[in-house]
């Protein structure tokens, strides 16, 4: 295109509304929390009226505090083992789904795609809630069935289940779309790819693994570094899910602990050394893993 | 530039899919898929039906009959849902009509300009502005919550609907796809046609491009109209009146109540069935345009 003829500011006006946004809701809340992670309250005197508290440099004394708070690490290491349950699970039956309608051997395809996908379609919190009385021992049917066979059925919302009872919600809720990304990707391979395998005699279940899998490699990257990110976040289920179980700790999640910090304890220097740290490990993780798997899905340039 | 090289990613349309259909599914059925499928739809839609049948129960019958047995107080429940403070629920469904549709459709209007600036122009800075939003999609949306919470109270903005609004406008992702949805969609040969008859750079972009983008803009807005719509974080930090909220921070405030007050929890019951309605009701009149291809991007070679 001849760019001599155009105006040259007009790729900068049609950018500027995504660039004024992303300055002062983006950058600046990041650039913010970064500066009162280094602040701290100073109280002089005795600490009554309104001069008597000033902000000042606080080093990285809330990032050690905040590092060394014992609920912390806890909370780190369940999000850890919540994320190798959610992830895997969910992005395994996803692929397992979208290779079964993808094949096209079954007249249940349009309405097995629809009912998987429609939680997508449902809040979090909304997931949570049903889900939550579903696992009430007076509501759960699965009790009824086990108690008729004469098992003692586990307490879902106890301590050593709750882990798996949140994890649960998350596969169901993020399982339908990541079908749909890996479905799309999937009808995107020309049928002559393995059209001739299949003249050659290979099973469906070769094609899947030797063709089509490694074909749509770059989507399933994608989906799991957006659900590797959505993982660290987890904050609605465990809220919803509070009212109905003393198991879920205020500090259950590291979000919840950036909340706890900040709204309950009015520490928004420790919530916003935290929020930092969870930022930068999210950071790490996903480009980390691009990084090692040599993704260039991001990295298109024209 | 040689963006028309680039991407299968323009979200195809239900016509697109007949051809591909019959060529691939012409051949044995398998029960074992059937079986696999049904048992993954069967627990996808299990929470729904018991939602369903559970709003029907009384606030007694809930914990006491079978689960899966329906009874008639579906109409009783809403009706006494309604009335709870004078309609305070339908409030917070309208709110969120509006937090999920203003927000929406402002940011896939934002998006799609700089998408088409990004895909269509060559400039400075141009590299370092993709970049930028690049790093943007990567950045957890919900950590910037409490920053975000703590910039608009210096302004005094917390509290209103400005503050869900505005920080729902910008979506590094919606910029992303619009960037690939225009290198797709839009040939530059018929930009340069508009530009030969005298049309200037946003005629061009409202009458050509916009219209050329559309099938992409719509999967755009249904992203970013059900993240609004799901969001819990966000507006459960920057609200503290109760008439602003939308359906998840009311829900969840609800439920909250029933821990104390266990009659409640059949209000509760009854709102969750209310609340996904809606968005059901849309995501399977919009099915088609679910089609998002994350790892276009990486076709290319």
């Amino acid at each position: 295109m001849n760019k001599a003829t155009r105006k040259a500011g007009a790729p900068y006006s049609f950018l500027a509304p995504a660039l004024i946004l992303f300055v002062l809701f983006l950058a600046a809340p990041i650039v913010y929390a970064a500066y009162l992670s280094l602040r701290r309250t100073k109280v002089t005197g005795l600490g009554l009226g309104a001069g008597s508290r000033h902000e000042v440099w606080a080093g990285l004394s809330n990032y050690a505090r905040s590092l060394t708070d014992p609920d912390f690490l806890p909370s780190v290491l369940r999000v850890g083992a919540y994320g190798m349950i959610v992830v895997p699970t969910m992005l395994g039956v996803a692929l397992l789904m979208a290779l079964l309608l993808d094949a096209g051997r079954t007249r249940v395809g349009t309405f097995a795609r629809t009912a998987i996908f429609l939680p997508y379609a449902v809040p979090a919190v909304v997931a949570s809630l049903l889900w939550g009385f579903l696992y009430l021992p007076r509501v759960s049917p699965i009790n009824d069935l086990l108690t008729g066979i004469g098992m003692t059925p586990p307490d879902l919302l106890s301590g050593s289940w709750v882990l798996y009872a949140v994890a649960n919600i998350a596969v169901w809720g993020g399982t339908g779309f990541n079908m749909i990304v890996l479905y799309t990707a999937l009808r995107a391979i020309p049928t002559d790819l393995f059209e001739a395998a299949r003249l050659d005699g290979a099973s469906d279940v070769q094609i899947a693994w030797r063709i089509k899998i490694p074909i749509v490699l770059p989507s399933l990257i994608m989906t799991f570094v957006f659900s590797l990110i959505a993982t660290l976040q987890v904050f609605a289920e465990p809220m919803t899910l509070r009212p109905l179980t003393n198991t879920i700790s205020t500090t259950w999640t590291p979000l919840m602990k950036v909340y706890r910090d900040a709204f309950i304890r009015n520490d928004i220097y420790a919530a916003a050394a935290t929020s930092v740290v969870i930022a930068l490990a999210t950071f790490v993780l996903s480009f980390g893993f691009l990084k090692l798997v040599g993704n260039r899905a991001f990295n298109q340039e024209d | 530039m040689s963006v028309s090289t680039v991407l299968p990613v323009v979200p195809a349309t239900a016509s697109s899919e007949a051809p591909a259909q019959a060529h691939r599914g012409n051949r044995r059925i398998s029960p074992a898929a059937t079986v696999l499928l049904l048992l993954g739809a069967l627990y996808c839609l299990f929470p729904v039906l018991w939602v369903l049948i559970a709003s029907s129960k009384s606030a007694g019958e809930l914990f006491s009959t079978f689960t899966l047995a329906p009874s008639g107080h579906l109409f009783d429940n809403i009706s006494d849902l309604s009335h709870y403070r004078d309609g305070l629920y339908w409030r917070w469904m309208v709110n969120t009509a509006l937090y999920a549709g203003v927000g929406a459709t402002a940011s896939t209007l934002v998006s799609a300009m700089a998408g088409y600036a990004l895909a269509k122009y060559t400039f400075p800075g141009k590299r370092f502005v993709f970049n930028l939003i690049l790093a943007g999609v990567l950045v957890p949306g919900v950590i910037l919550a409490i920053p975000q919470y703590l910039l608009l109270a210096k302004v005094g903005m917390t509290n209103t609907y400005w503050s869900v609004l505005l920080p729902s406008m910008i979506t590094p992702y919606g910029i992303y796809l619009c960037r690939i949805f225009a290198a797709a969609a839009i040939p530059t040969e018929v930009l340069e046609a508009a530009r030969i008859d005298g049309a200037g750079d946003w005629r061009t972009f409202g009458t050509v491009a916009l219209p050329m983008m559309r099938a992409g803009l719509v999967t755009v807005f249904l992203f970013q109209f059900v993240a609004i719509w799901n969001n819990f974080m966000l507006p459960y930090i920057m609200l503290g009146d109760d008439r602003l909220y939308p359906l998840t921070v009311g829900l969840n405030g609800l439920l909250n109540q029933g821990a104390n007050q266990p009659s409640m929890y059949i209000a509760v019951v009854t709102g969750a069935l209310l609340s996904i309605i809606p968005l059901i009701a849309l995501f399977l009149g919009l099915q088609r345009y679910w089609r998002v291809d994350l790892g276009a991007g990486a076709v290319k070679a």
